[in-house]
């Protein structure tokens, strides 16, 4: 049943900076399967972010096997196998919410009828209908996150990189784009990689949660995570919930003792 | 003695309405925003005017605001003859051909960044040169005719243009770029979807600067070599025969197109950058 | 330091190009000099030779390239020649122990200095001045801002010969007054706006720090305003400096002037000596890249003693 989207083994990558080598990743082994909704966590430097900018062709390993799809990360990138969604919202603020959406529309050559119906129907996904018409500077700093989201998903790409999508945004904010969130991958039954670096935010999302540590940037734990696929806010006080965190709170300081 | 001293007061009451107008609680609003520099603008005209009678100076030295303006009225015929020979002719499509050049060379030399390293510091040191100065060999070039004008503006407009651009180009985030990789786009789709629009404030600011050196070009040009006709030609004859009042029409022609070919620039950039920060405040 | 390289590649490049355009630029001067000199040449005279392009000439002619690298009056002289006349109305003067007679580059060029320096003065005071007033005077910023933008879309160079008459009028004859006024004009404005932005370059806590020691309006722009706009000031300075050469320059040009860089490119022309107005021309040219580099070396001594980041 489990068909997996994204495999990495001894992923290895090195930086040559002035102050002498930096592991970023090493030898990181991980399988992602489909429909997963995978959240990388841990301390700055521990690799989640180089990981996923590996997995979308960003960024070149220096060691190890990463296959997106069962194709190179290059040939996954150049078929378009994936949407990123960076830390910014990074819209172009020449364009408005409904040409930002449209941008990867028309470098991907789709029609103008598909198009449109595409900007419409992702607008509506990520509860943004009406404000196709304005310009990014016109919109919260939520908002703009949320098209970012829209834009990702406007192309049919199965896989969804995100990349502390809403470490900018404020609790509440947050606490509100996650319930989006959640409920955008179980109507879209797509495959999530996503790096944070909040536990509830880990806990709260995720079917799966790697935690890393850094120096040098590695796999400390992998926990599947329990908790049903149908999520309300409120899960975050149950036990079940209150116990994964424990959890990733203990592979988190692990991690560190060993410095 | 009366003259000056009306003047005096007409100055005063102006600065107070100023100073009035300034503090209001409609400072804000457009229409004191354009009517406290006109305002100021009408003051020096009147100073001007009541110094010039007040003090009984010979128009030989300085014409008075109201004989130049008499002046204007009485020889427009001769007055577009001259603007279209300069500013039609030799200004703007000087400062088309440069414009065009410099962008087209940006857009090259941005693929090379070897070429990149080594142009944008020679452009910098050029663009800050006295290039008014070639004008004499290039009017030996290219004759007395408005070409050789249009040659003195190309040279003057390409290299602000070149850099500007080229620094405009290169002003994308990593972040934008790797989105567009992301999206496997290639050199082409970038450049016209995400560097060219980005590029754009840069490019503005490049064609601003170059619109005022666009004229000053095409007027010194004249007074090395033109036919009988033209802005530069009438100054530099009128200064000689002392048809002063005729000098300052020109003079004032030349203030206004210089003005009004800088404002379509700005109301354009306005249109085209109205995302930037720089536009909406 | 990483762009040496690539500066001095495209250097030669452009070096290499100028050359290589003397052949078809001298052709036709080239051709008239030999048939003077009763040599061959393809086809007898300059009217037949005028519909005929110079490529064609050049293949025809090819004994007669060479001599278009060595004519008295070129159109386009090679870079050798105008090095040569260079050096003979610079060092070779000094050599001479005559490095301030009419003849002489250095004298020109120091005329020149004169004005420019009197004028970057004039420019940067007024600049400043005004960027005080415009930052502390609604009326100031409301009235005079807009005309500060028109003042520089207003062609200099229509204006300047009305300058020159104007001081001769009031009974000014030092040409140097008439020119400095023309460098400050066009000095003035990027100092203007750089002051302004960088006196209100401080953040709001920033003055609100001020205002809980209550400190005055002279401390705060003592203490602060003034110090934060300096990196402003410099990055203006470089401009100014360079626009009030031009200026100068512009003030000689049209005017009748005998003395400065200028003056040398319009007596050139007026004389047919093509290698004068050159060799004037990569004088202005020397001196602009003098005095902004001697800015930017202010300017980083400046910054750096300030402490703030470069």
């Amino acid at each position: 049943m489990s068909v997996p989207v994204v495999q990495a083994q001894g992923l290895t990558l090195t930086f040559q900076t002035n102050d002498g080598p930096v592991h970023a990743l090493s030898d990181v082994n991980l399988d992602i399967n489909k429909g997963e909704f995978v959240s990388f966590i841990g301390p700055s430097g521990c690799g989640k972010t180089t990981f996923l900018r590996v997995v979308a062709d960003l960024e070149q390993p220096t060691g190890g096997i990463v296959t997106v799809n069962g194709m190179s990360a290059q040939e996954a990138r150049l078929q378009r196998a994936y949407g990123y969604v960076f830390q910014a919202a990074g819209l172009y603020p020449w364009r408005t919410i409904g040409g930002n959406i449209r941008l990867p529309l028309e470098i991907m050559g789709y029609s103008k009828a598909q198009r449109n119906e595409r900007v419409a129907k992702t607008l509506e996904l990520v509860d943004l209908a009406g404000f196709e018409k304005k310009f990014p500077f016109q919109l919260s700093g939520g908002m703009q996150q949320r098209a970012s989201i829209a834009r990702a998903l406007a192309f049919d790409a199965d896989i969804l990189l995100m990349d502390e999508p809403f470490g900018a945004l404020d609790e509440i904010v947050r606490d509100h784009l996650n319930e989006q969130l959640l409920a955008l991958w179980s109507k879209t039954e797509k495959t999530i990689a996503f790096v944070t670096h909040s536990i509830p935010e880990a806990v709260f999302l995720s079917t799966k949660i790697v935690v890393m540590s850094p120096r040098p940037g590695r796999v400390t734990d992998v926990i599947e995570s329990p908790l049903p696929k149908v999520r309300p806010l409120e899960i975050r006080d149950t036990p079940e919930f209150l116990e994964i965190a424990h959890r990733v709170r203990e592979g988190l300081r692990a991690g560190h003792s060993d410095e | 003695m009366i003259w000056l001293i009306a003047v005096l007061l007409f100055w005063l009451a102006a600065w107070a309405m100023n100073v009035w107008l300034a503090n209001s609680k409609v400072a804000e609003t457009k229409a004191i925003r354009i009517a406290v520099p006109v305002i100021f603008g009408v003051t020096l005209l009147v100073l001007w005017e009541g110094v010039v009678r007040g003090l009984n100076i010979s128009p030989v030295i300085l014409p008075a605001p109201s004989q130049i303006g008499a002046t204007l009225m009485n020889s427009t015929d001769m007055l577009w003859v001259d603007f279209k020979q300069t500013v039609l002719k030799g200004a703007l499509r000087g400062f088309a051909i440069g414009s065009l050049a410099a962008f087209i060379t940006a857009v090259i030399i941005d693929r090379s960044r070897f070429l990149t390293r080594g142009l944008l510091p020679i452009g910098n040191f050029v663009a800050a040169l006295p290039i008014v100065g070639i004008a004499p060999i290039l009017v030996n070039w290219f004759g007395f005719d408005w070409q050789s004008k249009a040659a003195v503006v190309v040279v003057m407009v390409f290299f602000p243009i070149l850099v500007n651009t080229v620094q405009g180009l290169s002003e994308t985030d990593r972040m934008q770029r790797d989105l567009m990789r992301t999206y496997a786009a290639g050199y082409l789709q970038t450049l016209c979807k995400l560097r060219l629009p980005a590029a754009m404030p840069f490019i503005f600011n490049g064609l601003k600067i170059s619109t005022t050196l666009a004229l000053i070009g095409a007027i010194v040009a004249e007074y090395f070599g033109s036919p009988t006709r033209g802005m530069g030609f009438r100054i530099s004859t009128g200064v000689g025969s002392l048809d002063i009042d005729l000098v300052w029409a020109e003079i004032a022609i030349a203030a206004l197109a210089g003005t009004v070919f800088y404002g379509l620039v700005a109301w354009l950039e306005k249109r085209v950058t109205f995302w930037h920060p720089s536009q909406t405040g | 330091m990483r762009n040496v390289v690539p500066v001095l590649v495209v250097l030669s490049a452009i070096v290499g190009l100028w050359w290589a355009a003397v052949a078809p630029m001298n052709m036709r001067a080239a051709l008239d000099v030999a048939e003077r000199a009763k040599e061959t040449v393809v086809p007898v005279g300059s009217v037949a030779r005028r519909d005929i392009s110079v490529f064609k000439l050049m293949a025809n002619n090819h004994e007669h390239i060479a001599s278009g690298y060595s004519l008295k009056r070129p159109r386009l002289p090679t870079p050798v020649q105008v090095g040569k006349e260079f050096w003979k109305t610079t060092g070779g003067m000094v050599a001479k122990g005559r490095a301030f007679s009419k003849r002489s580059l250095i004298y020109h060029g120091w005329i020149t200095l004169q004005s420019t320096l009197w004028g970057f003065l004039l420019g940067t005071t007024i600049g400043i001045l005004a960027a005080v007033a415009i930052v502390y005077s609604r009326v100031a910023d409301m009235s005079l801002m807009p005309w500060a933008v028109i003042s520089q879309t207003i062609p200099i160079v229509a204006l300047a010969p009305m300058i020159i008459v104007l001081s001769n009028q009031v009974g000014i004859e030092d040409r140097i007054v008439p020119k400095a006024i023309i460098a400050a004009y066009l000095c003035y404005f990027p100092v203007l706006v750089s002051m302004v932005k960088g006196l209100r370059s401080p953040s709001s806590s920033e003055l609100d720090l001020l205002k809980t020691y209550n400190a005055g309006g002279l401390q705060s722009f003592l203490k602060l305003r003034l110090p934060a706009s300096v990196p402003y000031l410099f990055t203006a300075l470089k401009v100014g400096i360079a626009a009030a050469l031009v200026g100068t320059i512009v003030g000689e040009l049209p005017t009748g002037a005998i003395s400065g860089l200028g003056a040398r490119i319009l007596i050139g022309d007026q004389f047919g000596t093509p290698l004068a107005i050159w060799s004037a021309l990569f004088a202005a040219a020397l001196l602009a890249g003098v005095l902004v580099t001697l800015l930017d070396i202010a300017q980083r001594v400046t910054l750096h003693r300030m402490g703030f980041r470069s």
